[in-house]
């Protein structure tokens, strides 16, 4: 809770360098993403990538498996969502479901292969996945310039629209697609199953909390570190599937199809702390941070990036508190009796009151 | 050497000229722990000074507020006769405290110069390593810590590793050596040398204290023992007006037995054929190299040697968890030479690893989910998919009472149980399914004496329940109170099996190499 406070204090600045009252502007964000009527339901609108992604990531976290590519794994079932509206015979109520069938496995298949490479050659994860990223944007931007991209949009660079039956239901009035919405609650719930309540949950906190003991009793590492990859791939896949499906009926350019989710995502997995049923919470905080990010662009005429340089700051500052979680700030310890210039003039103040979180 | 750093010059207590080395009333007290509790004591000039006690009695606390990893709560420290504050240990240092730790701090791909050159003040910018091998031979001639100051740290075996951190100490110019547990991965004759050294040091006016919680040794090195117990001082002696029983019931509070029960005559069938063994190290070179021994039930074979000699590895191979090269593994009447840890757990064959914490346990799970780590996907504990924490709980607390370990509850994570009760858990969970042969390394490795006394009573109570255990340790006491014979690795060879009687010095020189 500090870190975050000190990163709203740190954005005060940037608000301030931008010539704007930081207070005025928290104020205006404040009012314009949460009072003014359809603004609210704005946040839930980046809420459920985040959420999708964020329980996938919660979950290859806790197996110690450090998977920084949910963003090419979102775009991966994205890919694989928009192959099935546009260029499969599939239609009719079976359309949705197939999609979100297809995005799991494209976001999974993402997911496959850098775990592969760990576990057959200890390739670092973290790079592999990483760098994946790259591929799937790149990957995407020649699909909508090159061979997907829509004969009836005359030149510009996405592909066709999707039929109907390729639309998510939205709750009416907002632009929330409910049902992606619903599946990351479900998966949050299942996830935090799934860990505390499931031998696979078992095994996969083992294996990640201390492997060689994993290794001792004979847990299968390779399956475990591959289910776990395929979930959590297959999670941000269906993150994915909904923007997609959801909010812009089409593919589009990479970075217009993810904000940069499967990045914020890692945020919001780290801040629920390896909890799944956190990320609920975490993940709308970061839809907050992503509408006012709109609100800054809109009312204060400000980039929308400033929202990356916010989520920047909050992660620095999760990551600057993290070892002093472990102490309790106090002040100077009490001097020796001998000690003729005595500090004790600093008030002794009782120590609950210093402590973080 | 006394650095001005010191504001409070006191003026100095009247104790003795000799005293190097005083601590007053030192009180340190941890969340729901006093780790120490008004300790007192004084160190002079040209002694070696025995802190006994049992782990968990506060020795390392003292020690660490000595060399100002942690501040004191209460109470003062004297050096020279003047009150010093030891904020860091570079104030340790410069008060001339110098510390070798239990662990070393070395870094293993730097030669020996290099390591002792690292954050040694007045050393040159450029080069600074040349300066520092004079020093280093210069020292070593004086002392006796023979060690290449060219040697990359990590081709050193563990005592030369001993002897840098020493020479670490003394290049800083410590007059106070603080050694932890210094005899703990040594061979008996290691010890000796070391020892020697120690005399040396003191013969030249140095002091040195010396934690341990092994009697034979204060006996053997110390001049004075302090014996702490629960945070407190019991009683500062002179070695040579103490008896062991004496010590060791200052040290555990109550007589200590030190008989073992008696072994029962006659073994039975083999449970363990090993035949030819070659197993394959980290680097991918052969570190066990054909050993061959059989183990029978109602029989404990010890295998002594000094780490690092295909022990690790052996014990890795005999349960599944390393590659066995060439050769046949023969466990309870099965070629088990490709199996699993998994099945052979399955069969019967408890392991009782060496890195208690790095492999035993997962520190942060409870102490229920630790108990069922081996069977955690059988019945009661699993059903179909889903854990059953009912039954696992159950198993837990029925663990708890029987081996008494001590912790709040089932539920606290593992990490937080002390040394001796994460090794109770371990056993507990290991043999609560009576298993046919334990594999057991090192399982008292850093123990007390009551724990140590604990499990070595587990140990042959299952053996003559008609078990069969394999214990590799590197404490010759412990192998030679327990074991029926005894295996001496060297070099990745089972250089000699040995019958139980033989003595310490005979398979002190197998362990080092010689053969007898």
């Amino acid at each position: 809770m500090v870190a975050i406070f000190a990163a709203f204090i740190a954005a005060g600045g940037i608000f301030s360098a931008y010539g704007i009252n930081p207070i005025h502007a928290y104020a205006v964000i404040a009012h314009d993403a949460l009072v003014v009527p359809g603004a609210f339901p704005e946040i839930f609108r980046s809420t459920i990538p985040l959420l999708l992604t964020g329980v996938g990531l919660v979950l290859a976290f806790r197996a110690q498996f450090y998977n920084i590519g949910a963003e090419g794994q979102l775009l991966a079932g994205a890919v694989a969502a928009t192959g099935v509206a546009l260029f499969t015979p599939v239609r009719g109520p079976m359309t949705l479901p197939v999609m979100f069938a297809a995005g799991f496995v494209g976001g999974a298949l993402w997911g496959l292969l850098p775990s592969l490479l760990k576990l057959r050659l200890n390739v670092n994860e973290v790079i592999t996945t990483l760098m994946m990223n790259y591929i799937a944007l790149y990957f995407v931007s020649w699909l909508v310039t090159g061979p997907w991209r829509g004969p009836s949009v005359r030149g510009f660079a996405y592909t066709d629209q999707f039929p109907a039956a390729a639309w998510l239901p939205l709750i009416p009035g907002t632009r929330i697609h409910w049902p992606t919405l619903a599946l990351g609650v479900v998966l949050a719930a299942g996830c935090a199953v799934l860990l505390a309540r499931t031998r696979l949950g078992f095994a996969i906190r083992v294996q990640g909390e201390n492997p060689e003991a994993a290794r001792y009793v004979g847990i299968n590492a390779l399956r475990t570190t591959l289910l776990v990859m395929l979930l959590s791939g297959g999670a941000a896949g269906l993150a994915g599937v909904g923007e997609v499906a959801g909010v812009h009926h089409k593919l589009l350019d990479p970075n217009q199809v993810s904000l940069g989710y499967g990045y914020t995502a890692i945020i919001v997995a780290w801040l629920a702390r390896g909890q799944a049923l956190a990320t609920l919470i975490t993940a709308t905080l970061f839809g907050l941070i992503y509408s006012s990010g709109d609100v800054m662009q809109v009312s204060l005429q400000m980039p929308f990036r400033v929202t990356s340089v916010f989520n920047g700051l909050i992660l620095f500052f999760l990551i600057g508190s993290e070892r002093l979680l472990a102490y309790r700030v106090r002040w100077a310890p009490r001097p020796a009796p001998a000690d003729p210039p005595a500090p004790a003039a600093a008030p002794h103040r009782p120590s609950g009151e210093e402590q973080w979180e | 050497m006394h650095s001005a750093s010191a504001p409070s010059a006191l003026p100095s207590v009247p104790s003795g000229a000799s005293v190097r080395l005083a601590v007053k009333e030192i009180s340190k007290t941890f969340p729901g722990v006093v780790a120490n509790d008004r300790v007192t004591l004084d160190v002079r000039r040209g002694e070696v000074h025995a802190l006994l006690g049992e782990n968990g009695a506060g020795k390392t606390t003292l020690m660490n507020i000595l060399y100002g990893i942690y501040q004191p709560d209460a109470g003062e420290i004297v050096i020279d006769g003047r009150e010093v504050r030891v904020r860091s240990p570079r104030d340790a240092i410069a008060h001339g405290v110098g510390m070798v730790p239990q662990h070393f701090l070395l870094v293993r791909r730097h030669t020996v110069a290099e390591n002792v050159a690292l954050g040694l003040s007045g050393t040159r910018f450029l080069l600074p390593v040349r300066g520092v091998e004079m020093q280093i031979n210069a020292f070593a001639d004086r002392y006796g810590l023979r060690v290449d100051p060219h040697a990359a740290v990590w081709h050193l075996s563990i005592s030369e590793q001993q002897r840098v951190e020493i020479l670490k100490a003394l290049l800083r110019g410590a007059e106070i050596l603080i050694l932890d547990e210094p005899t703990s991965v040594l061979t008996p004759q290691e010890a000796t040398q070391l020892f020697g050294v120690l005399r040396r040091m003191k013969e030249e006016g140095k002091s040195v204290i010396f934690i341990t919680h092994k009697l034979d040794e204060v006996l053997a090195a110390a001049d004075r023992v302090t014996v702490m117990r629960k945070g407190r001082v019991i009683d500062t002696v002179p070695v040579g007006m103490a008896s062991k029983p004496q010590l060791a019931r200052m040290m555990v509070g109550h007589d200590v037995d030190f008989q073992l029960p008696a072994r029962r005559p006659g073994t039975g069938a083999p449970a363990l054929v090993v035949e030819d063994l070659w197993v394959q190290g980290d680097r991918g070179l052969p570190v066990v190299r054909g050993v061959s021994f059989v183990l029978h039930r109602q029989e404990i074979l010890g295998i002594a040697g000094v780490a690092g000699n295909g022990q690790r590895e052996l014990v890795e191979a005999l349960t599944g968890l390393r590659r066995v090269e060439r050769g046949r593994v023969t466990a309870l009447d099965r070629d088990v030479s490709r199996w699993s840890p998994r099945t052979m757990s399955k069969m019967g064959v408890a392991h009782i690893p060496e890195e208690r914490i790095r492999m035993g346990i997962v520190p942060p799970m409870s102490v229920t989910e630790n108990a069922i780590l081996r069977r955690y996907e059988e019945p009661p504990f699993s059903r179909g998919p889903l854990m059953d924490y009912v039954s696992a709980t159950r198993f837990a607390q029925q663990l708890i009472v029987e081996y008494s370990i001590q912790t709040p509850s089932p539920r606290t994570p593992a990490r937080l149980l002390s040394g001796g009760n994460i090794q109770k858990l371990i056993l507990a969970r290991e043999l609560s399914h009576r298993p046919d042969l334990i594999i057991a390394a090192h399982p008292t490795y850093g123990l007390d004496v009551s724990t140590t006394d604990r499990i070595h009573r587990l140990l042959l109570q299952r053996r003559d329940d008609c078990a069969a255990v394999l214990l590799v340790s590197e404490d010759l006491d412990e192998i030679r109170a327990l074991a029926d014979r005894i295996g001496v690795m060297y070099g990745g060879e089972l250089v000699a099996v040995v019958p139980a009687g033989t003595d310490r010095e005979t398979v002190g020189l197998l362990m080092a190499g010689q053969r007898v």
